[in-house]
C-alpha cells in the first residue's frame, strides 16, 4: 500500500514525448531561419556581383573561427549529455560550462565584428551604406538580420544552458533524468546547424 | 526494462563524438579551400552540399536522430518536404514574374 502510493506520487516521466515536443519546436525555428533564407537565395540569383563584391568585406578569418568554436561547442554539449548518462556529474558540469563558455566566445567575436563593421558607418539603413548598390544594401540588411537573429538564438542557449548548470549542481539533472539536459543539447546543436549553413552563405562567396 | 531500448539511455562513445567533431572540421577547412570552385557557373553548389553533409552529421550523431524511432525522422522528413515546397513556389514565383 506504502510502495503503491509512493510510485503514484512519483512524477511521470514521458522521454519520447518530450523529445518529440522539442523537434517541432525545433522545426519552428528551422522556418523562423527559412524566411532570410529563401529572400538570400532570390537576390543572390538577382544581385550576383553586388553579392559577391559585399561579401568580400565581410571578415572571412572571424567566421571560420567562429564555426570552430561552435563546432567544438556541440562536441562539448554531446559529451556532457554522455557524462550525465553515465553518471559522471563534475564531468558532466566540466563539458556544459566549457559549452557555455565558447558561446560567450562567439558573442563576443560578432561584437567584434558587428562592431568593426558599425565604425566603419556600415549599418542597416545608415548613410555610408545607402550610398552602395542595391545588392550590397540588401546583402548587409540580410547579413545584419540573420547573424542577428542567430547571435540572439546563441544567447538564448547560452542563458538555458546556465540554468542548465544550476539544475545539475542541485541535483535536478542526473542519470535517472536528464530530458531537460537533453532536449537543450538539441536546441544548441540546431543553432549549431543554423550556423554551418549561414557561414557559407555569407562569408564564402568567391 | 525497456529502458534499455529508450534511445535517450544509449550512450554513445567519447571516442565516436570526437571523431565527428574532427570530421566536421575537416570538412569546415574544405569548404574554405574549395570555395569559388564552379559547377556550371554556380558557385553555391558545393558550400551548400559541404554544410548539409556536416547538418547531417550534427542530427545524427550529436542530436542522435540515428538512435531515435521512426517518428523523429519522419517530423525531418515532413519538415523538408514542406522546405521544398516553399523554395520551389518562391522561385516559380520569382522566375515568371
Amino acid at each position: 500500500m506504502n510502495e503503491t502510493a509512493r510510485m503514484t506520487a512519483e512524477k511521470h516521466r514521458d522521454y519520447t514525448g518530450s523529445k518529440i515536443g522539442m523537434w517541432l519546436f525545433l522545426s519552428t525555428e528551422v522556418f523562423l531561419f527559412v524566411g532570410p533564407f529563401l529572400l538570400y537565395a532570390v537576390y543572390r540569383y538577382r544581385y550576383p556581383t553586388d553579392f559577391h563584391n559585399a561579401a568580400a568585406g565581410l571578415n572571412l578569418v572571424l567566421g571560420i573561427l567562429n564555426t570552430v568554436i561552435l563546432l567544438t561547442s556541440s562536441l562539448t554539449m554531446a559529451l556532457s549529455i554522455a557524462s550525465v548518462k553515465k553518471g559522471n556529474k563534475k564531468l558532466s558540469m566540466l563539458f556544459l560550462m566549457l559549452t557555455i563558455l565558447f558561446g560567450i566566445v562567439f558573442l563576443a567575436n560578432k561584437y567584434v565584428e558587428w562592431g568593426a563593421k558599425i565604425e566603419h558607418g556600415i549599418y542597416p539603413n545608415s548613410a555610408a551604406l545607402l550610398k552602395h548598390s542595391n545588392g550590397e544594401i540588401i546583402f548587409y540588411g540580410l547579413y545584419f538580420f540573420a547573424t542577428g537573429l542567430h547571435g540572439l538564438h546563441i544567447l538564448a542557449g547560452v542563458i538555458l544552458l546556465s540554468v542548465m548548470a544550476v539544475l545539475i549542481a542541485k541535483g535536478k539533472i542526473d542519470p535517472s533524468d536528464f530530458i531537460k539536459l537533453e532536449n537543450s543539447g538539441l536546441y544548441w546543436h540546431l543553432v549549431d546547424i543554423v550556423w554551418i549553413y549561414l557561414f557559407p552563405l555569407f562569408y564564402l562567396i568567391r | 526494462m525497456d529502458r534499455k531500448e529508450d534511445s535517450a539511455h544509449i550512450v554513445v562513445q567519447y571516442r565516436a563524438y570526437a571523431i565527428v567533431w574532427i570530421i566536421l572540421l575537416a570538412l569546415t577547412w574544405l569548404t574554405v579551400t574549395i570555395s569559388g570552385v564552379r559547377i556550371g557557373g554556380v558557385t553555391i553548389f558545393f558550400p551548400l552540399l559541404i554544410a548539409s553533409v556536416k547538418a547531417t552529421m550534427v542530427l545524427s550523431f550529436f542530436m542522435h536522430l540515428k538512435y531515435e524511432k521512426g517518428l523523429f525522422k519522419l517530423i525531418i522528413l515532413i519538415m523538408l518536404v514542406i522546405f521544398l515546397v516553399l523554395i520551389c513556389l518562391v522561385f516559380s514565383d520569382v522566375g515568371y514574374r
